[in-house]
């Protein structure tokens, strides 16, 4: 790009530059993102290696049996086995080398490697989390219109108030007040786990029990795992319905007030066709955006819900670490959330600029 | 220049909501205070029938040690809102600082110190603050520092937005040119343009941080028995669920001062900004 005259760069918006041979702007503003994205991964790869080291516990101590501690051979086998007695940024290539090749080390707990438990959980944890994010995105979004159409009124005021709640509500207690009233109180909901056990479970094939249940073409089974499903999926939701309600009534808000709304009421448009295809598709966004986030808060809320209903997925291990202080899972289950939550950044970067040209040129 | 607070502040304040979460906050800081008055029992002492359900005498009921679990949600107050709003000063001081830094110095400052902010925007709070809690040990006091390390770069983002816009005006330059130093111009050109917005982040992130923190004990990261503190207490009611009122209590306290803030916070945004502001003007007229 540094060949364009100056003259011909003046004259042209930023972005928009002679010489067609070069990438599209929407490739070349994903293959900057996909980057970034990469260099996140490490960064967070360095964070987690970092705390692992902060650990004033000694690694030997918390691996080798009492007799084996007595023995300086073996001890000093053992750190040479693990690179223990490398300096500190040898280990680190050692940890890199073999993240890259699925290794997170073993838990402490569980006696396996940690990659092996989390693959066992993490489609538990998608499958809650995804029913999660399509009831708050429905919900939200839904509730946020509703709010900026009827603004100042008795529903914008009753749905600011639900929004507060439910972002001021502590997910942890929330999910036990619901077990217990649902579940124990008026048996309204199936208890804990997944799936009634005297029904078995369809063959795995996508990890996903209603999915999977589906495909089996076993309904008892399927009703069952949705039943299972409905109470932490609408605890974990409620929190992200809160939050997109909220930033969905200020985007809506911001572009009916737009002179194009105007212009559409004004040519006599029916209400429905200026909802859908004036306002919410640039509304979209910014809903987008706060979409990515609320993803990450629900990774989050997973470790508070799942421990409640007994939900085998990565938050219940992530709690169960965290109470045994076993750190190789911990950092193993930081490393793969952190990681799901770029690529879904990443998503939410790639959505942006396919609706929103402007940010591809930025 | 934005007008004074004061000038603005009351059509804001009129608001229920604003009232609601005023008179919480308010209601929460004398339980605080006044907690060894105020408490029935002593938090501690484990001389009450057992898992007694709520009633005269003990109106939250007791724990499965015998203690009066309304003493120990008062007690709580003692605990949880002091530690919250120290961490959200240090928060904003430690944020605001960084982010004044990168803003206002621009280059390579601005490029570390965004960039570390990145790296914990990179994890979802609770599992960062989690793994921080775990490397460090659980205790209270390294609860706070986890939940510090994931809450700091929100500031620094918003600080230095803040600082780039105003930067170059005239104002800030002619400061300079009079030979300002650069901690002065910071403290006395920049600083007031940025409290506002900051100042709202804060408040809204005082839930923020009350219920991470909480969930950090919860989750047996934080607080260490005996200790009265809330999110330790709802785990603990966790093992009894049968007798609903050990977790339903000290929760509803999280809940009430996190809406408390959250009430104050929207309110505080909206009297700052200056479109709301006008809209709840014309209504109030």
């Amino acid at each position: 790009m540094s060949d364009t005259p100056d003259a011909v760069k003046a004259t042209r918006p930023e972005g928009l530059r002679p010489g067609r041979r070069q990438a599209h702007p929407l490739a070349r503003f994903l293959v900057r993102r996909i980057l970034l994205a990469v260099l996140m991964a490490w960064g967070i790869t360095l964070v987690t290696f970092v705390l692992t080291n902060l650990v004033p516990g000694d690694p030997v101590a918390a691996n080798l049996g009492q007799r084996a501690l007595g023995d300086p051979a073996i001890v000093a086998q053992w750190r040479a086995e693990h690179g223990l007695d490398k300096p500190l940024w040898q280990q680190y290539l050692l940890h890199l080398q073999g993240l890259l090749q699925g290794d997170l080390g073993t838990s402490q707990q569980s006696h396996r490697p940690v990659s092996q438990d989390l693959a066992e959980f993490v489609p538990a944890t998608l499958e809650l989390a995804g029913a999660a994010i399509l009831v708050s995105l429905v919900l939200g979004v839904a509730f946020g219109v509703i709010a900026a159409l009827r603004r100042d009124r008795l529903p914008d005021h009753a749905l600011r108030l639900l929004s507060l709640v439910g972002i001021s509500v502590p997910t942890f207690w929330l999910a036990l007040i619901a077990f217990y009233v649902f579940f124990y109180r008026l048996q309204l909901t199936p208890g804990s786990g997944r799936v009634d056990a005297a029904l078995g479970s369809a063959p795995a094939v996508t990890g996903l029990q209603t999915v999977d249940a589906l495909l089996a073409g076993r309904w008892d089974i399927f009703t069952s795992a949705v039943g299972h499903l409905i109470t932490p999926a609408l605890v974990l939701a409620l929190y992200t319905i809160g939050l997109l309600t909220r930033f969905t009534r200020s985007a809506v808000l911001e572009v009916l007030g737009q002179d194009y709304v105007r212009a559409a009421r004004a040519k006599g448009l029916p209400g429905r066709v200026i909802l859908f295809r004036y306002v919410l598709r640039s509304a979209l966004v910014p809903i987008i955006t706060v979409a990515g986030l609320a993803f990450g808060s629900l990774l989050s809320g997973t470790v508070l819900v799942e421990a409640i209903f007994a939900w085998p997925g990565v938050g219940q291990y992530a709690y169960k670490s965290a109470t045994t202080l076993d750190l190789p899972a911990i950092m193993g289950v930081g490393l793969v959330v952190g990681v799901v939550y770029l690529v879904i950044n990443l998503i939410v970067d790639v959505l942006y600029g396919v609706i929103d040209p402007r940010v591809r040129l930025q | 220049m934005r007008r004074p607070l004061s000038s603005r502040l009351p059509e804001a304040w009129r608001q229920p909501l604003a009232v609601a979460g005023g008179v919480l906050a308010v209601a929460w800081l004398v339980i605080a205070l006044a907690a060894p008055v105020l408490a029935p029992h002593d938090p501690l002492a484990q001389d009450l029938p057992r898992l007694a359900a709520p009633g005269p005498g003990h109106w939250f009921g007791t724990d499965q040690l015998g203690r009066d679990i309304l003493s120990r949600v008062m007690y709580g107050a003692r605990v949880s809102i002091p530690l919250t709003l120290l961490l959200v000063a240090l928060s904003v001081l430690i944020g605001g600082l960084l982010g004044a830094c990168a803003g206002y110095f621009g280059r390579w400052v601005d490029e570390t110190i965004m960039r570390v902010a990145d790296l914990v925007f990179a994890f979802p709070t609770v599992i960062l603050a989690m793994v921080v809690a775990a490397a460090l040990g659980a205790s209270l006091a390294n609860a706070v520092l986890a939940v510090l390390v994931v809450a700091w770069p929100a500031y620094a983002r918003v600080t230095r937005g803040l600082v780039l816009g105003v930067r170059e005006r005239e104002f800030v330059l002619s400061g300079r040119l009079l030979g300002f130093s650069v901690w002065r111009s910071l403290r006395v050109d920049v600083l007031p343009n940025v409290t506002g917005p900051v100042l709202v982040l804060a408040t809204l992130d005082i839930g923020t941080a009350l219920l991470l923190l909480s969930g950090l004990s919860f989750l047996g990261l934080g607080a260490k028995p005996p200790s009265p503190e809330w999110g330790a207490m709802v785990a603990s009611g966790v093992e009894v669920f049968d007798s609903w009122w050990v977790a339903t209590f000290p929760g509803l306290a999280i809940l009430t001062v996190v809406l408390a803030f959250n009430f104050l916070g929207d309110t505080l945004r909206d009297a700052l900004d200056p479109r709301t502001a006008r809209a709840i003007k014309e209504r109030a007229l």
